[in-house]
């Protein structure tokens, strides 16, 4: 297999890799919004867990 | 089993999480596939050469920007009638990615245009139409994150939702309603199918892979979503997955 030939792609190589790159891209950048999104959110819930603990031992001392 | 029981926050949390991974991997493994067919299996296009090969992401794309909306539409419904919290959140969670791949398939569309048609860009009506599609995504995310009160949010973008619906039936049959720029549907119920049948493979297993990743982000969106609206409540805090 000719790997110039493959990604030339018959000269029209800008917009069959511009799509396939977009695609590519754009699923990439939300996996890792979303990853990002519900770490952000579990944290918050820690925090919050944290707080009312460390509200509840200064009610009980 | 009783399948309702999913319809409470506190029930779902926990099974997507646990579907999240099976979605993610058959995926991954469709698209690894799908491409690997649509780029080195499936031969050149008699009259195309290699650039039809935008298909193979542009069709399922467009695709799931549309079975997105309709599956937006019916959490809509269930939203407004039942008042189901988990159908509006289910909304939240699939608008992103139902935008993102309208956008995908709209930019795919408009570099798969040019070398064909000539153009990027023709005002036809299945390209407005899709361009509509983009702006009712986003005017629904504009919308529920413009109004504090999240009970509001959900009722007014379910109301958009539904009213915006009535865009994804003009955009399917617009190749056939008008005179469009757009060629007409390679597969349909009535006339069949025009692809070679390595061609039709790649597309409906990418078609498999876009569905299942919308599946894997949407529930994991949704996920974060529970957290931020119930982070407050007990049941969010007794439940060692949401805070480990």
């Amino acid at each position: 297999m000719n790997w110039v030939e493959f990604f030339s792609m018959d000269g029209k190589g800008f917009f069959v890799w511009g799509s396939f790159g977009v695609f590519l891209l754009c699923i990439v950048v939300e996996i890792v919004m979303v990853r990002r999104r519900i770490d952000r959110a579990q944290q918050s819930v820690r925090d919050s867990i944290a707080a009312g603990e460390s509200g509840t031992a200064r009610t009980a001392q | 089993m009783n399948l309702f029981k999913y319809s409470a926050p506190s029930s779902f949390y926990p099974l997507a999480g646990k579907l999240v991974p099976w979605f993610g991997t058959l995926a991954f493994v469709a698209a690894v596939i799908g491409l690997y067919l649509g780029l080195f299996v499936a031969p050149e296009d008699f009259q195309q050469g290699e650039v039809y090969r935008i298909i193979f992401i542009h069709v399922p794309t467009a695709w799931m920007a549309m079975f997105i909306y309709l599956l937006m539409a019916g959490y809509a419904v269930l939203a407004l009638v039942y008042q189901t919290r988990l159908s509006a959140m289910m909304m939240e969670a699939l608008a992103p990615t139902g935008a993102m791949f309208t956008a995908i398939a709209l930019w795919t569309g408009a570099l798969w245009g040019k070398p064909t048609w000539g153009t990027y860009w023709a005002w036809d009506a299945r390209m407005t139409s899709t361009l509509i599609l983009l702006f009712l995504y986003v005017g629904y995310i504009a919308l529920v994150n413009a109004i504090e009160d999240k009970k509001r949010a959900d009722k007014a973008g379910a109301l958009l939702v539904l009213v915006g619906s009535v865009n994804v039936p003009i955009i399917y049959f617009s190749v056939k309603w008008w005179n469009t720029l757009h060629q007409g549907a390679s597969i349909s119920v009535s006339q069949g199918n025009k692809m070679a049948a390595i061609m039709l493979a790649s597309m409906a297993i990418m078609a498999f892979a876009c569905w299942m990743y919308s599946m894997a982000v949407a529930f994991c969106r949704v996920r974060a979503i529970i957290l931020e609206r119930e982070g407050q409540s007990q049941w969010v805090k007794s439940i060692k997955e949401a805070v480990s």
